[in-house]
């Protein structure tokens, strides 16, 4: 045939072939290893244990006999007198049941502290979706959020690629538990204009991934205070706050607004979803609360790109409108978490390894710096390939999450059964008493 | 095609007046201005300097009222509905200049006023009063019943259907429930709960790509693994806009098009769409020459054209692309060494004689070339489930699919959804039964329809696939401009009370053209609309 033709490949545009994506860092490098090798309590006891995806399966009995027990909700909406308006509804307004239910559940989360109004509420296919578009929405390319280090990997992703914005991190470290000071967001401000960057906004995730602790009160009030002052927005990620392991010490923005009378609110916005407390990531429901009236209908038009499934809200309207299972969910849930949790940090402990005090999540935040060879990122990811080639654990190194001090790691232990929790500890515990005994 | 749906239509208001009946309001400055010059320096000092100055002047007050319409804006969030009170006709948004004026007019330097949100938002609360939008607002707030309220509004402007839901129903209420929970005897959440890759479980690409292969009668099958899924059709359209072009590239587009696409292919991207306008000459179907010449006018612009978004069948005309075109659109696209993205939503959805024929056949039978073929494809046209939220992208380019993959974690497919379709989707029988009778129905209401509005002296454009008709009502506008075709709009929604799709929200240059959705009728209804279009038709005679 003819010679191959000469020109250049049909080309793709910049964000396509862009890094920005983030999934070459070692947070999904460990997900490969564990997706080529997984272990398995019977058939492959040798295999990688993942300890680095925050997921919630510590409940799923409960919604199981919830879907048993309620029929309605699991024929997922095809009964005779919905069915129809389901499968064609695809109105960005979402089900107004849902979002009433919604609503509530937030509502109860917070022990009746804050309200939620269901007409602010917008739903998205996940709350990646909905930091994505917040940020489409409060940010135009070039410009800057201002994040607390550590932070969750996919923020990289989630609020840079498409968007064309940037990330300016606020510097947090161990001196005092890795809180956020007006000293730091000044800083951090200070270096966006350095770069001539304009800053839109500030993105904080309450109960913080990946250190696994609520922001204290006083802290949201600097916060807040601060955004006021440079006439920016907040957006607050309250995805796990329903994972407090006691209903008490969580404290929303919310109800930092309700006891300022909703004064300045329209700066502020949360983002929720149902994939940690719920542990539901498979259905993707993602929502924005936005106390700004231009953000609501703004994102719900944007929303049209990323729309729940409406038989996914008919099912969840069902479960989260009924208030037994939902009382007794969350309270399970957080017992649940609280004895995994001290389960972890007894583990560790007697292996000599301690932890930043946490109180909600899905993971804790453990701090191997005494054994690193150097102390610096190349030396905390030396040690985190050993542990994820020898003693086969994926764990999230903090380098991955922008943390200034290394040897820091996240360790989630919500993803699996008490058993590979045990074996998990097990292999750290004998990791450790081999590193004591090269010593002496 | 679906709910309350934003659009962004482009149409230059302004310099249309200019080119139509403003004719005489140029005049009527350039000749007092040419008095200031006193007829002195002839022609051009006499000409060119006033027009110069009209020109610049002119500009100014473009740039002016920009800025004050979006300082009011970021001033006044709570009222800029009320303030900006767009009537059906002023689609005021101004192509390009706003994007770009934005950044600096919406973002104060000091920290005084309203927090600023980003240039993106001032687009939406613009264009959000367009005929699209205002219609199905008004069937939303009076919508028709034929017992409930014989008086309401007929929902014409939805690309719905409606047709055979009966049997999708039917099929779910016997199978649903162990479809998505039971694997085995016991229900199992962990199978639907936990994180799934985000381009759709493998099982569903499976199913959907034996769907696709039906659907298309067999004349070509699809890879699986070529197939990467997403939350409908819109963010599959918005992927492939991010994947192909950077911001300010361009992608051709035939007109009229599906309104959404300024929204799917423009918003959040900054991509252009340039218009390549069809004629009632040419029974609206695309010819290269137009194609051609929109593509060099959009290299004098300076724009980069990146790809050519083709519909087959298409929105809102119905017609398909026949074979012949689709190779003579591959060997132009060879030949500026760009994309072309085929949607293929309606493909279940043809009816009549006519033959459609797949982008994805012609690629098939041609091995050099693929890499530049993306197909577009969803569940919600042919299979009626729109609230289920199931796009596809189907490409021969490995980089586009790699990168489309990673960009579905913003738009994934709830897994229980999933879990249902797939069962429904294998169920070949079921899929086979449904397609046909499904055009059955599609081809008897098309034609009932058709005849319909041919007895009030309306005609149609031949259509062969989609649930609606293109007609022409140029002979009942008062003016033959867009003007007069909104009025005309007005009164089919407010006297004969039926809301259709006016031509120029999917930018066709011709005026007086019109979109009838019938899919969401049942024959009962067609009587009654007609009635009601007769109302408005006759007084319409009346007046011209």
């Amino acid at each position: 045939m003819a010679i191959e033709n000469e020109q250049p490949a049909v080309g793709l545009s910049k964000v396509a072939v862009s890094e920005t994506h983030g999934e070459d860092s070692p947070y999904f490098a460990g997900w490969k290893a564990y997706d080529e090798n997984p272990y398995d309590e019977s058939s492959n006891q040798s295999g990688v244990i993942q300890m680095g995806l925050a997921e919630n399966q510590v409940s799923f009995d409960l919604l199981e006999k919830y879907l048993e027990e309620h029929s309605e909700a699991s024929s997922w909406g095809i009964g005779a007198p919905g069915f129809r308006e389901n499968a064609l509804f695809q109105d960005y307004h979402g089900l107004k049941s849902f979002r009433q239910a919604m609503a509530n559940f937030m509502e109860q989360i917070r022990g009746g502290r804050a309200k939620f109004d269901p007409d602010r509420i917008v739903l998205t296919a996940g709350a990646t979706a909905a930091n994505e578009l917040l940020t489409f929405i409060l940010a135009d390319p070039g410009d800057a959020l201002l994040v607390p280090t550590p932070y969750y990997p996919g923020l990289d992703r989630d609020l840079r690629w498409r968007t064309g914005v940037k990330i300016v991190p606020i510097h947090c470290d161990s001196s005092n538990n890795f809180q956020v000071t007006p000293e730091a967001l000044e800083a951090a401000y200070e270096c966006a204009e350095s770069m001539n960057l304009k800053v839109r906004g500030v993105l904080i995730t309450n109960p913080s991934n990946p250190l696994g602790a609520t922001i204290q009160r006083s802290v949201l009030e600097e916060i807040l205070e601060f955004v006021t002052r440079k006439n920016i927005h907040l957006v607050s990620d309250e995805i796990y706050s329903g994972s407090t392991f006691s209903s008490s010490e969580f404290i929303s923005i919310a109800e930092i607004l309700e006891a300022h009378d909703y004064k300045n609110s329209e700066r502020v916005h949360i983002v929720y979803s149902l994939s940690k407390d719920l542990g539901l990531p498979g259905f993707r429901v993602g929502t924005i609360y936005s106390y700004n009236d231009k953000v609501v209908t703004t994102a719900r038009r944007m929303s049209s790109f990323t729309l729940i499934s409406s038989q996914t809200q008919h099912l969840l309207a069902c479960m989260l409108s009924n208030k037994e299972f939902t009382e007794n969910y969350i309270k399970t849930n957080r017992e649940s978490l609280r004895k995994r949790y001290e389960m972890i940090i007894k583990g560790l402990k007697n292996a000599g390894i301690e932890c930043l005090k946490g109180n909600a999540g899905l993971f804790c935040w453990m701090n191997l710096s005494p054994l690193l060879e150097e102390s610096t990122r190349e030396g905390e990811l030396a040690l985190w390939k050993v542990i994820l080639n020898e003693v086969r654990l994926n764990i999230s190194p903090g380098s991955s999450c922008h943390c200034s001090e290394p040897g820091w790691f996240r360790v989630c232990f919500a993803n699996m059964s008490e058993q590979t929790l045990e074996v998990a500890l097990e292999r750290i515990h004998k990791l450790m008493e081999q590193r004591k005994s090269k010593e002496t | 095609m679906t709910q309350t749906r934003f659009s962004r239509t482009r149409t230059p208001e302004p310099e249309k007046e200019q080119a139509r009946g403003g004719g005489g309001a140029a005049m009527r400055v350039i000749v007092p201005l040419q008095g200031v010059v006193q007829g002195r320096g002839g022609l051009i000092l006499g000409s060119i300097i006033p027009c110069a100055l009209f020109y610049f002047l002119q500009f100014y007050l473009k740039r002016h009222r920009n800025d004050q319409d979006d300082q009011n804006e970021s001033n006044s969030p709570g009222q800029n509905q009320g303030t900006r009170s767009p009537s059906s006709g002023q689609l005021t948004e101004l192509p390009g200049l706003t994007r770009n004026l934005s950044r600096a007019l919406l973002s104060p330097r000091s920290p005084s006023g309203p927090v600023s949100v980003s240039g993106r938002v001032s687009g939406i609360v613009k264009a959000a009063d367009s005929p699209y939008y205002a219609g199905l607002r008004r069937v939303k707030e009076d919508q028709y019943d034929e017992l409930g309220n014989p008086n309401g509004v007929i929902q014409l402007g939805l690309a719905e259907n409606k047709l055979s839901l009966d049997l999708v129903k039917n099929w779910l209420a016997e199978n649903a429930r162990e479809a998505i929970l039971g694997n085995g005897k016991e229900l199992s959440i962990s199978g639907i709960a936990t994180y799934q890759p985000f381009d759709g479980l493998m099982e569903f690409k499976v199913a959907v790509a034996g769907f696709m292969a039906q659907v298309m009668e067999k004349a070509v099958s699809f890879n699986p693994s070529q197939i990467v899924l997403t939350a409908g059709a819109t963010p599959a359209i918005e992927i492939l806009s991010f994947c192909l072009a950077d911001a300010g590239n361009a992608f051709l587009v035939p007109t009229p098009y599906y309104p959404g696409f300024d929204r799917d292919v423009k918003w959040r991207t900054g991509v252009e769409i340039i218009h390549v306008p069809c004629r009632s000459a040419d029974n609206f179907n695309l010819s290269i020459t137009a194609l051609d010449i929109a593509f060099n006018q959009a290299k004098k612009r300076g724009l980069k054209v990146r790809g050519i978004i083709i519909s087959n069948p298409s929105n809102p005309v119905g017609n398909l692309l026949s074979r012949e075109t689709l190779y003579n659109l591959l060997d132009f696209a060879r030949e500026k060494n760009i994309h072309i993205v085929s949607n293929e939503i309606l493909a279940g959805c043809t009816h009549g004689n006519e033959e459609f024929v797949s982008m994805a056949e012609i690629v098939d039978l041609e091995d050099v070339d693929r890499k530049r073929v993306h197909l577009v494809y969803g569940l919600s046209k042919d299979l009626s489930l729109p609230g289920f939220r199931v796009g596809v992208i189907y490409s021969f380019n490995e980089e586009v699919l790699a990168a489309a993959k990673k960009l579905t974690r913003f738009s994934s497919i709830s897994a229980p959804t999933q879990r249902l379709l797939i069962s429904m989707l294998s169920d070949t029988k079921f899929v086979q039964t449904f397609i046909t009778i499904n055009r059955e129905r599609l081809h008897r209401m098309y034609v009932q329809f058709v005849e319909g509005l041919k007895k009030l002296g309306i005609e149609c454009i031949k259509s062969s696939g989609g649930f609606y008709c293109w007609a022409d009502m140029s002979g009942l506008i008062s003016s033959y401009s867009e003007k007069g075709e909104l009025e005309l709009w007005d009164k089919l929604l407010n006297i004969a009370k039926v809301n259709v799709t006016p031509g120029s929200c999917c930018h066709c240059i011709e005026p007086g053209w019109f979109r009838f959705c019938f899919a969401t009728l049942t024959e009962k209804d067609i009587p009654v609309v007609m009635e009601r279009i007769q109302k408005v038709s006759e007084t319409c005679k009346l007046n011209r």
